[in-house]
């Protein structure tokens, strides 16, 4: 029996077999969970596309996160098909070029606010609209995706800021969504090869040194520790761990060279 | 699969993904200037082509290709 034996869960972020997303739904579905996926706008039919891949196939809800609307049909939709959920995986991230790569004071207020409403503010407002069915839930688990924001990485600029923002709002909606019982955890996972890493500029001078460093090692073409540690994270294993950020980087984060 | 119809299967792919008419998938044709593709529709017609063709392309091989002719090299190399 897997540890997501009968739990609903909601994967936002799924674009293609190598998002993270990809990986955690896999898993869960393998665990036993039954999963739906949301896919944002031009990205939709994408989403719609990889979601074949996935045995069974998941349903693909719509959610662009800039349109709150999207959000609360979604949440009405889950209600209408589970009465309940048991864990949101947020891995949502988007910043206009202008924020990512060269100089970070390029980027201009309307840019650096698109970046920080799809990348931070999306979570608060997946956790708002899901809040009441992962009470139902017994309280349920909301897991992030986050690259370690407490240091500045080569060319992550503006896309840092926004992952320090949501380190941060993770553990305010901790401290507000812990009385009905749900747990908000982010997982800060090393650096993986997929279509959002493709858009940073200097995305090779991470691969370069994070498996040098990591005592673990660490392989850029391989998600599958970051989606075992999601899925626990959405699992009973974690029942009393909230406003956390486990590290999954092969251990980098703690070296200092 | 002889040329022309791998050439018309490839392009029914681009034509429902693209969607753009038929008659602008030509060799010569760009992704980014001539068919106004972003790096998320590109990445959909190939797996579009994956399952028309039952070929798997990794994304690293698309490294470079721009055109549809180049595109389409990539897939029947794979036949």
């Amino acid at each position: 029996m897997g540890v997501l034996e009968g739990k609903k869960i909601l994967v936002t972020g799924v674009l293609t077999e190598e998002s993270l997303a990809f990986g955690v739904a896999q898993l869960a579905q393998q665990e036993g969970a039954e999963i739906v996926l949301t896919g944002a706008s031009r990205a939709l039919s994408l989403t719609r596309r990889v979601a074949k891949r996935l045995t069974p196939e998941p349903e693909v809800l719509e959610l662009d996160v800039t349109v709150p609307l999207q959000a609360e049909s979604a949440a009405e939709e889950v209600a209408a098909r589970f009465g309940r959920l048991d864990g949101v995986v947020h891995s949502v991230g988007f910043a206009p070029e202008s924020c990512l790569g060269g100089d970070l004071s390029r980027a201009e207020w309307k840019d650096v606010a698109v970046a920080l409403e799809i990348s931070t503010y999306s979570l608060k407002l997946l956790a708002t609209a899901f809040a009441p069915l992962l009470e139902a839930a017994g309280g349920g688990s909301i897991v992030g995706l986050d690259l370690d924001a407490t240091v500045a990485w080569p060319g992550y600029n503006w896309m840092g800021v926004a992952k320090a923002a949501l380190e941060s709002l993770a553990r305010y909606l901790a401290r507000d969504l812990g009385p009905q019982g749900t747990r908000v955890n982010l997982v800060a996972a090393g650096p993986i090869r997929t279509m959002a890493a493709k858009s940073i500029p200097d995305f090779a001078k991470f691969e370069d040194v994070w498996d040098a460093r990591s005592p673990l090692g660490w392989d850029v073409r391989d998600s599958s520790a970051v989606s075992k540690a999601v899925v626990a994270l959405l699992s009973d294993w974690f029942s009393k761990t909230t406003g956390e950020i486990v590290h999954v980087d092969g251990g980098f984060h703690a070296m200092g060279a | 699969m002889d040329n022309d119809a791998a050439f018309d299967k490839f392009k029914s792919c681009a034509v429902e993904v693209l969607q753009v008419p038929a008659d602008k998938i030509t060799p010569d044709a760009r992704f980014s200037d001539d068919l106004e593709a972003d790096s998320l529709e590109v990445v959909e017609l190939v797996m579009a082509l994956e399952e028309a063709f039952e070929i798997t392309v990794d994304e690293s091989e698309l490294e470079g290709v721009e055109t549809i002719g180049q595109a389409f090299e990539l897939v029947t190399s794979k036949l």
